[in-house]
């Protein structure tokens, strides 16, 4: 039987403001509980809330990056529950007139091919605090640092019909909000978190079936992996006679399923109404202009010019956009050497391997775009051969030489172009292999392309590596040749 | 709309607010005359009238991102019932 899946997603992003959305605290990540929570986070009574006109443009840049309708006029609302962790009782939330309106993002998959999906909506609202569960004498700890953290719920329509889709979307609206530097993107960390919706149909004529919301999947691979779990779970529910239930699930990334969380004995009934502390929030089109001045280029537009200007392969360009500070690195080894297939081959080769074994961002990497750009520099002009560029780029990450030119000067790796030296050192190579010479003479003609390898081997070991491995074998060939 | 008991009891749980019977009977009263009123607004005709979201005719305005509280927190938290290690305790919350 096959079975569509449809997956809307909720993102939660962590606007990377100094202080809060409504109070001057700090946002700073990992202070002593509540020392960043102050009589407005806490809810204490007389308080007045301000806006924080960082998280409004911030908000606003992210609808123009989706090419998003912007509200003229957003209003905030209170959503009311009680949880420890939020203590004024409500959530402060925009839910009838959020500021971002419908747009769409694009997502690639990993055969190249791009689909777009459209975002219902973005509001601008408040962060809770954090309850610590461990036992303080049968009693929940809470910490408030966290509430009042200025947070962008990114809203899709439910466009994604796999896991591969969910993931890809997340990872653009990642890529999207890390270009804007309008959030640090650490999910690890909880800058951005993910609820999801699923829900499976026959066809994708029938109408949406029921859907589970699966709570906090942090991370991409959870996104894919909670999505396979809940997507067998409800397609055999359902062929066994079953219905899905619209409920909350919890996923648990040890035992790779999701959960029902404990049904609530009341359904949520938020009561949503405007909230009263604060006024309707208007943007003029002038501000809007200013804020779309300042966009810098997005990733969309950056894997286009990548593909058309610099012709780098889809693949390639969606890599290496897919990342800012990848992306400005490549773009700053390509304006030293000029060849940008080069370039990104070894950013995404070389350098990227290398900063994967030490557990290193792009950003704290010991190779300068300069360094490495000088050195295939060196490549592309045939002053060193591809096995000397390696040892170079080994160098100058363990930091011997301020330059790729200091490193092959103090290691004699200088490529040997000179035809007499490259012909004396094969002479005498072939002086010293008499038994080679006789094996390679007495053979059939078509192994003999295979025993070359040996002489070949020797004159690069002669010359410490530094001969011109396609001058090497022609010579080579003519000088053995020339014998029989 | 005929409000009933069971309505005003919800609301109350919902609020968190102990009601005793005798109240709970006199807010269905009280409560039906509201919504009485509410019935009578929503008669009028609000075709292309912008919702009200607030009653001053003024905008939001917005303050710079700068960090201006300092931490008082041992201040704050000796009106808190129980504390540990900077924590608020409460009742113990089951997920």
């Amino acid at each position: 039987m096959q079975w569509e899946t449809v997956i809307g997603l909720e993102v939660h992003v962590q606007l990377a403001t100094r202080s809060k959305i409504f109070s001057g605290a700090s946002t700073a990540f990992g202070a002593e509980p509540n020392t960043q929570a102050c009589a407005v986070d806490l809810g204490l009574p007389g308080v007045l809330p301000v806006l924080n006109e960082q998280a409004v443009a911030m908000a606003v840049q992210f609808g123009l990056a989706v090419h998003a309708d912007i509200a003229e006029v957003s209003v905030f609302d209170r959503k009311n529950y009680f949880y420890p962790d939020l203590p004024k009782g409500y959530q402060t939330s925009q839910m009838y007139h959020p500021i971002v309106g419908p747009g769409e993002v694009e997502i690639t998959l990993e055969d190249g091919s791009t689909k777009r999906i459209r975002i219902h909506h973005a509001h601008l609202e408040e962060d809770a605090g954090k309850s610590l569960h461990e036992d303080f004498h049968g009693m929940t700890g809470i910490d408030l640092n966290r509430a009042g953290t200025p947070l962008l719920e990114i809203v899709s329509e439910p466009d994604m019909r796999s896991s591969k889709e969910a993931a890809a979307y997340l990872k653009a609206i990642h890529s999207i909000v890390t270009y804007l530097g309008i959030s640090d993107g650490n999910m690890a960390e909880g800058s951005m978190r993910c609820d999801v919706n699923v829900s499976v149909r026959r066809t994708s004529q029938d109408p949406l079936g029921t859907r589970a919301e699966i709570k906090n999947v942090n991370s991409f691979r959870f996104v894919e992996r909670a999505i396979a779990f809940e997507v067998e779970r409800q397609i055999e529910l359902i062929e066994d006679g079953g219905s899905v239930v619209q409920e909350t699930r919890l996923f648990d990334p040890d035992r790779d399923e999701t959960r029902s969380m404990r049904t609530k004995e009341e359904a949520n009934d938020y009561r949503y109404f405007p909230c009263p502390d604060l006024l309707p929030v208007v943007l003029d089109q002038a501000y809007l202009d200013h804020l779309r001045g300042q966009l810098p280029e997005l990733p969309a537009d950056k894997r286009e010019r990548f593909q058309n200007e610099l012709g780098l392969s889809a693949y390639d360009a969606n890599v290496i956009s897919a990342s800012r500070d990848m992306a400005e690195f490549f773009e700053a080894v390509h304006s030293v050497c000029g060849d940008a297939k080069q370039s990104a081959n070894w950013v995404q080769g070389e350098l990227s391997g290398a900063l994967n074994r030490e557990n290193l961002s792009i950003a704290n990497s010991p190779i300068s775009a300069r360094q490495l750009g000088e050195l295939i520099s060196r490549v592309l002009d045939d002053t060193i051969n591809g096995k000397a560029a390696k040892e170079v780029f080994q160098a100058l990450w363990n930091g011997q030489g301020e330059s790729a030119d200091e490193v092959i000067d103090a290691k004699g790796l200088k490529q040997v172009t000179d035809t007499g030296a490259i012909e004396a050192m094969i002479d005498q190579v072939i002086a010293d292999s008499p038994a080679q010479v006789a094996q390679y003479r007495d053979s059939e003609p078509e192994k003999r392309g295979k025993m070359i390898g040996y002489f070949v081997g020797q004159v690069m070991k002669a010359s410490r590596g530094t001969a011109n491995p396609q001058q090497v074998n022609g010579l080579l060939k003519e000088k053995l040749d020339a014998l029989l | 709309m005929a409000l009933e008991e069971s309505h005003v009891r919800r609301a109350a749980h919902l609020a968190r607010l102990a009601v005793s019977d005798d109240q709970a009977s006199g807010f269905v009263d009280d409560l039906s005359r509201i919504l009485d009123m509410v019935d009578q607004l929503q008669s009028l005709d609000t075709e292309g009238v912008m919702p009200l979201s607030h009653p001053l005719d003024a905008t939001q305005r917005l303050r710079a991102d700068e960090v201006t509280e300092s931490n008082q927190r041992d201040t704050f938290q000796r009106c808190a019932p129980a504390v540990e290690n900077g924590l608020y305790l409460v009742p113990r919350v089951v997920e």
